[in-house]
């Protein structure tokens, strides 16, 4: 009860949030810090904990919005369709992506993804009859003008990929994950197999990012390919939110996403800073990199020693 | 028919001396890959730089892009050591969850580097306009009564010749000092260079040194024919690595034929189905490599070599 507790409290804040009178414009930053956490948490479950380093997940996140926009400007569906359905399209394609790059190890599968991310890019905006070229897709009436049920609908959502990311981590399948990322060929040798699990954990991973791209067509109401499958603002800022909050741990990515949507605000309202924005992201993740390689989560012993806030160090 | 072919034969020729330029581009990457394992994901971005050294140099003193090879590639040499020295050597130290953490530091260096000349450059397309730019070699002027027309740009032909020039002094370099063959040895086989008594951290340095300097020079020779902005480097990132699975990991002779092969398939895939599938061309010729020939060409060369 004394553990989750602080969960709960948690849990009602965030409940109460659009009903205390915060502006429009906070909540639509909320949203966005949700939707990164849960791209985040998706990536940590591919890279953090089974050790796949993917620089390529605007390719699901661009499937999934694609998904949701194509039911709703070819087929005449309602685009929140897209949210169950992006699960299946983009599983199919985890499953295509994991057959050509899963073969790649280490930095090659991190090259690799992001090829695959920019190839769908140039697919998208290629395939003009079918997606709309670069003109996009702009979804004519939205379903609500407040964003007080985006914002549930996103929270539920990241609660789901909460909890079955650690559902997953805490079952067997987890613990295979972990051993294919600290040696993949002693793993082999213990009998998992190893092309097996990987897929799996690509296809989970892709599934929840697809499911993100689905939500955000239906929340901004516009997508073309330059937005959903950018490689900076989609799957570098991926890697950075799990990078800065924390590689392989729970709360890691929300933290990491809190920091990066905040601070990518703070720099773009900045009209010395707003051009130098990738300049500053880039220092930032070098010194991440070189200082807290593990993140702010999974270096904060370290962190907590270098500030003097822990007293004596044990 | 005659058009037909002459079209064919045509797109051929831009095929081979773009893929001239990029086997340069690759040699460089696929170089730092061999003796330092890692993916030098700022090779585009490096590329950029020496191109704005270049544009530089000619807007501001009329130097010819040609011979701004020659400064620019020392330029980005030192550059590149320096890269090495301060940022990704210390990350080689650093205990973390993650191997690819050099990886991913190459992209925050890209990233800044990208951004820096988009602030002090601005985002404009800009070009060198040299005089020979528009000059060609047409095939009627050697050869009167030929059925068919072909011509040559001859920047493009001056670049390609150069390249060439590039790779046959490194292969000299790799083949025959003692430099090049501590380098080649630290490729093949780390712990046993290191038992030799090669430095291996000196090779590692130079080696990237080396490689920046490489990709600065391609800079150099695509400028007179390409356009210049701060934000081309992913692009050249990107056919550098795809060029580098193509050839096989760390092989130098696998780049070359991988630079090639990549730049006819692209030239192709812009005459016969658009220019913006070009970069579809791009990426399922490194599907169709990694499905069918996981070890490239390099692959391909020893198993020739074995079965004799």
């Amino acid at each position: 009860m004394k553990k989750s507790l602080p969960i709960l409290i948690l849990l009602i804040l965030l409940a109460v949030l659009p009903h205390i009178g915060v502006s429009s414009y906070i909540m639509h930053i909320l949203v966005l810090v949700i939707i990164y956490s849960m791209i985040g948490m998706a990536w940590n479950l591919l890279g953090g904990f089974c050790g796949q380093v993917s620089f390529g997940h605007a390719a699901y996140f661009g499937v999934g919005a694609y998904t949701a926009g194509i039911l709703y400007s070819k087929l005449g569906l309602s685009a929140w369709w897209g949210l169950p359905l992006s699960i299946i399209v983009v599983t199919a394609l985890s499953l295509l992506i994991g057959s050509i790059c899963l073969r790649l190890r280490g930095p090659y599968f991190a090259l690799g993804t992001l090829a695959m991310g920019e190839v769908l890019r140039v697919t998208a905006e290629n395939l003009v009859k079918f997606t709309g070229g670069d003109v996009g897709i702009l979804l004519r009436e939205r379903t609500w003008v407040g964003k007080t049920w985006y914002y549930y609908i996103i929270l539920l959502l990241a609660i789901g990929t909460y909890l079955l990311v650690k559902k997953v981590i805490e079952s067997k399948l987890g613990y295979y994950f972990v051993a294919i990322r600290e040696d993949q060929d002693a793993a082999e040798s213990m009998g998992i197999d190893t092309t097996l699990y990987k897929t799996i954990a690509l296809c989970l991973s892709g599934a929840i990012t697809g499911m993100a791209g689905a939500f955000y067509t239906n929340y901004m109401g516009y997508i073309d390919p330059k937005v959903v499958f950018n490689l900076h603002d989609i799957s570098i800022v991926t890697i950075m939110v799990v990078m800065v909050g924390g590689v392989a741990t729970y709360w890691g990515p929300t933290i990491g996403a809190i920091i990066m949507v905040f601070l990518a605000e703070i720099i773009r309202s900045n009209p010395g800073l707003g051009a130098a924005h990738q300049t500053l992201f880039g220092i930032l993740l070098i010194f991440i990199i070189i200082f807290l390689p593990n993140g702010i989560v999974g270096d904060f012993p370290k962190l907590r020693r270098l500030l003097r806030l822990g007293g004596t160090p044990t | 028919m005659a058009v037909q072919i002459e079209l064919f034969l045509q797109t051929l020729i831009a095929g081979i001396l773009l893929g001239g330029l990029y086997a340069l581009i690759g040699i460089g990457m696929t170089l730092i890959m061999g003796v330092m394992k890692i993916i030098n994901l700022a090779h585009g971005e490096l590329m950029m730089v020496a191109m704005y050294i270049s544009f530089w140099l000619f807007t501001l003193l009329h130097i010819d892009p040609y011979i701004s090879v020659f400064i620019a590639g020392p330029a980005l040499f030192f550059l590149g050591i320096g890269l090495q020295k301060f940022l990704i050597n210390p990350v080689l130290r650093v205990e973390s969850i993650l191997p690819e953490n050099q990886v991913i530091l190459t992209v925050g260096i890209g990233m800044v580097l990208a951004n820096l000349a988009t602030i002090f450059f601005t985002s404009n397309y800009r070009s060198t306009p040299v005089d020979y730019a528009t000059k060609a070699f047409y095939l009627t002027d050697f050869w009167k009564d030929a059925p068919i027309e072909l011509s040559l740009s001859m920047a493009w032909s001056l670049s390609f010749l150069i390249a060439v020039a590039i790779t046959l002094l490194l292969w000299f370099f790799l083949t025959r000092t003692d430099t090049g063959k501590s380098i080649r040895a630290t490729a093949q086989d780390l712990d046993a260079a290191l038992l030799m008594g090669v430095n291996v951290r000196r090779m590692r340095v130079v080696t990237f040194g080396i490689g920046c300097a490489l990709v600065g020079a391609a800079g150099c020779l695509f400028l007179p024919i390409y356009y210049l902005f701060p934000s081309l480097g992913g692009q050249f990132t990107l056919i550098a690595f795809v060029i580098t699975i193509l050839g096989g990991l760390g092989s130098t002779n696998g780049a070359i034929i991988g630079g090639i092969i990549l730049g006819v398939f692209e030239s192709m895939t812009a005459t016969y189905l658009g220019m913006g599938w070009a970069p579809v061309g791009r990426f399922l010729i490194f599907v169709a490599a990694l499905v069918f020939l996981p070890g490239g060409v390099a692959s391909l060369i020893r198993s020739k070599k074995l079965g004799k």
